[in-house]
């Protein structure tokens, strides 16, 4: 029998339990990282080295990164084109990645995807995927493939809000629900669908509640708190590698930057905005409580010098790296032979 | 160390803007995240925000200051070394984007194989129907790959809508034959996710109407993904069918979706004719690495032909079947249209003209060699298709044609198309909307 949504809603253990010391500050290293790395983009595209569509996952961090505390080896990520933070936490290089945003050889598709199309076999990404919404029927097949294989790996499959909407959000819902199929559902709910505010979109009222018609379980996740995500998305995880079926997470989160670089966010106030980085910030809530576990602020100070370099080596990179030879235009269409 | 704060690119377009105005004024103390600017763009007016943290120390251009081009230094500030702006290392200004790149020379329409082998002889055959051979076809790939497997709509306990899979969830069980709900966005997108991560998904289409409620999925997921990444991860995925007319069953239900598919780079493309093309084709379709689209026809499944009896029959995508040897006109066709086109040089012959079919069999990549090299021996050409005219696969042939064998050419050449209409129900008006072989001989005939 389904675990009923309403039931599952509520979490016994306290977030505080869901990470120790030095789990909270790898995750807050990665944290970091993905902050750093979106910053130094949006100043290279600013330099006009980055081009096109960048989405930048500023505000959002703790919910990739708590997530991925939760899963290991074969378990695939997919997800929308707000991908480099997923890239970042699944343990890509800094490097392949910015190279690839600047659309040179050393990028992960060797400069042909872009910002929004890069994927990595070996760490299990699926993709950046530019098309709202069809990364949840991908995903969904990649639970697939683990039940049709019978392992116990599972697919972590993230959307927008603004994607949830969509029909093949309900059908790959189905699909799951029908199949048993491991694959946990993440909205990242960071309110605005490009302009377009949750309200203004969704009827639902709660899209954690969109897991009801399937009797699938779900949770609603204060996704601005890594050790909330963690937690839930442990509880999530171990769901679906029993079998059980799929799981859906509503991460309420935030993105501090536009939709895109070229956003210029009028359907928000400021004040909203630095509300949200004053007073939820996962950095900042995740450094607090690491300052009562014994973590110096020097500490982090030195973290971050050195997480900087290593941004600052990626973007030297992606400035160096040649851009692809002519050749390359005509190169993998098909797979040959 | 001083940080140079450049005028920046808030827009894919974008290569100047007005400095609408200062939020900071020199000495500011900056925050990341605070914002010091409005810039005008083509779009929109943007707010800038900073990056760095440190003192505003300079502002170099003025607010109102129109037309400042994209990575001027607009202003400079003090802040910690570690947080220096990048220095744009070696940075080549990005390529002035021309109207119109000169693309590098490429043959128009490359020849795609080598030069055409005579067909194997693969001896003994028997007599089978289409829809036998199709079945045939997935089972012995099942039989072989266990990555392999069939789903969609009523393939497994309804054993199939038009009867392909019957007896297949027997052989194989429901784990290998998946019944899925009328969702074809949904089981699509779930195909190929499946096919990323390295399964072999045969994935049925009740009808290929159906499947433009999945389009999306085929092209920009299946078909876009081994290029978008580099080459790292693609596809191998069968998507398969009923394509084009079937009877009476009007406008939704009756279309030919060959030239939809065809247009696709990232895409095969075939339209088995015969039971032979439909195993032959079949297993080739699984083993291809590559989205490959089976597009199959209703009225066929019924018909029989000889098969070859040797298990390990094969055909390769890519190379079409002279069907009929000819010398004064070469007629192309695909699918049923093989009939229509056979009919035709029957009649033909009666009038003393000798015409070369040409079974197409795999439509993308075109065996352009096939067809050219019968050209430059008939020197006429008549392509037949059901689909609609414009932009259909007639316009390719013809212009493949002409591309490659102008000079041989002794009349231009002639498309044979479905009528460019809906289908209608009304059984006369749908007998006059899809091409005869009478059209054919009246295309062949004014080429004389």
């Amino acid at each position: 029998m389904a675990v009923s949504p309403d039931k599952s809603r509520k979490s016994a253990r306290k977030p505080a339990d869901a990470m120790d010391r030095d789990e909270l500050l790898k995750a807050y290293e990665t944290m970091l990282l993905i902050r750093r790395f979106e910053e130094k983009a949006g100043q290279l595209y600013g330099m006009g080295l980055i081009a096109g569509f960048c989405h930048l996952y500023i505000g959002q961090e703790a919910v990739v990164v708590g997530m991925q505390h939760c899963i290991g080896e074969g378990d695939e990520i997919i997800t929308s084109y707000r991908d480099h933070g997923h890239m970042l936490a699944a343990g890509m290089d800094p490097k392949g990645v910015m190279a690839e945003l600047t659309g040179r050889i050393g990028g992960y598709s060797k400069g042909k995807g872009g910002s929004m199309h890069m994927f990595s076999k070996e760490k299990g990404f699926f993709g950046g995927h530019g098309i709202v919404g069809a990364q949840v029927s991908l995903g969904t097949g990649l639970g697939f493939s683990n039940w049709y294989r019978g392992n116990d790996r599972v697919s972590l499959t993230y959307f927008g809000e603004g994607a949830s909407n969509q029909g093949q959000v309900y059908e790959s819902y189905n699909l799951a629900a029908l199949m048993k199929l491991p694959v946990v559902y993440i909205i990242e709910n960071n309110r605005y669908a490009m302009g377009t505010s949750v309200e203004r979109a969704s009827a639902s009222r709660d899209l954690s509640l969109n897991a009801v018609p399937w009797g699938m379980p779900s949770l609603s996740v204060d996704g601005m708190d890594v050790l909330a995500v963690k937690q839930a998305g442990a509880e999530a995880v171990a769901y679906c590698r029993a079998g059980k079926g799929p799981f859906l997470l509503e991460m309420k989160t935030y993105r501090y930057r536009g939709h895109s670089m070229s956003d210029p966010a009028k359907y928000r106030t400021r004040e909203e905005v630095q509300r949200m980085r004053a007073e939820h910030d996962c950095l900042d809530q995740a450094k607090t409580k690491l300052m009562t576990l014994g973590v110096t602020e020097a500490e982090l100070k030195a973290l971050d010098d050195r997480l900087k370099l290593s941004v600052q080596e990626a973007a030297d990179f992606a400035q160096v790296s040649p851009e692809p030879d002519a050749a390359e235009l005509y190169t993998d269409v098909l797979v040959e032979g | 160390m001083p940080i140079d704060i450049l005028m920046p690119a808030l827009s894919p377009t974008m290569t100047e803007g007005k400095l609408a105005k200062w939020l900071k004024k020199a000495g500011d103390e900056i925050k990341s995240g605070d914002v010091i600017a409005e810039i005008e763009t083509d779009k929109a007016t943007m707010e800038v925000e900073a990056v760095d943290e440190g003192t505003l120390s300079e502002i170099l251009v003025a607010e109102g200051t129109e037309g400042v081009p994209v990575n001027t230094v607009i202003a400079r500030m003090g802040g910690e070394a570690m947080q220096a702006a990048p220095a744009p290392v070696a940075a080549p200004a990005p390529a002035p984007v021309a109207a119109s790149p000169a693309p590098p020379p490429l043959p128009a329409a490359p020849m795609t194989h080598a030069p055409a082998a005579v067909e194997k002889d693969w001896g003994v055959t028997r007599t089978m129907t289409v829809r036998e051979a199709l079945r045939e076809g997935m089972s012995r790939e099942m039989r072989a790959d266990a990555d392999v497997f069939l789903m969609g709509e009523e393939v497994a306990q309804y054993q199939g809508a038009y009867k392909i899979s019957q007896g297949m969830l027997d052989e194989f069980g429901p784990k290998r034959v998946i019944d899925t709900p009328i969702t074809e966005h949904g089981f699509t997108g779930m195909a190929v996710g499946a096919a990323m991560n390295g399964l072999k998904p045969i994935v049925e289409f009740m009808t290929f109407n159906f499947a433009m409620q999945a389009i999306d999925q085929i092209i920009n997921s299946a078909a876009k993904t081994l290029y978008m990444s580099g080459g790292q991860m693609g596809s191998p995925i069968v998507f398969r069918g009923p394509n084009g007319a079937a009877a009476r069953v009007g406008a939704q239900h009756s279309q030919c979706y060959a030239s939809w598919y065809a247009h696709c780079p990232g895409l095969k493309v075939v339209a088995p004719w015969s039971a032979a093309d439909a195993l032959g084709l079949m297993r080739a379709a699984i083993r291809d690495p590559n989205p490959v689209i089976v597009l199959e026809n209703e009225i066929l499944y019924g018909h029989s032909f000889e098969v070859p009896v040797d298990e390990d029959f094969i055909l390769p995508i890519g190379k079409a079947k002279i069907e009929r040897a000819g010398t004064d006109v070469t007629i192309a066709a695909f699918s049923i249209m093989v009939d229509v086109a056979l009919k035709a040089a029957d009649a033909l012959a009666e009038k003393g003209i000798s015409a070369e079919v040409i079974n197409l069999r795999t439509v993308r990549p075109l065996d352009v060699e096939t067809l050219v090299n019968s050209v430059k021996k008939t020197s006429r050409f008549v392509s037949v298709e059901e689909g609609w005219p414009f932009a259909g696969i007639g316009s390719e042939l013809c212009t493949t044609v002409i591309e490659h064998a102008f000079d041989w050419l002794d009349a231009p050449p002639a498309r044979v198309a479905g009528i460019d209409v809906p289908m209608p129900y009304a059984a006369n008006l749908e007998k006059l909307a899809l091409p005869q072989p009478q059209w054919v001989v009246d295309a062949v005939s004014k080429l004389f």
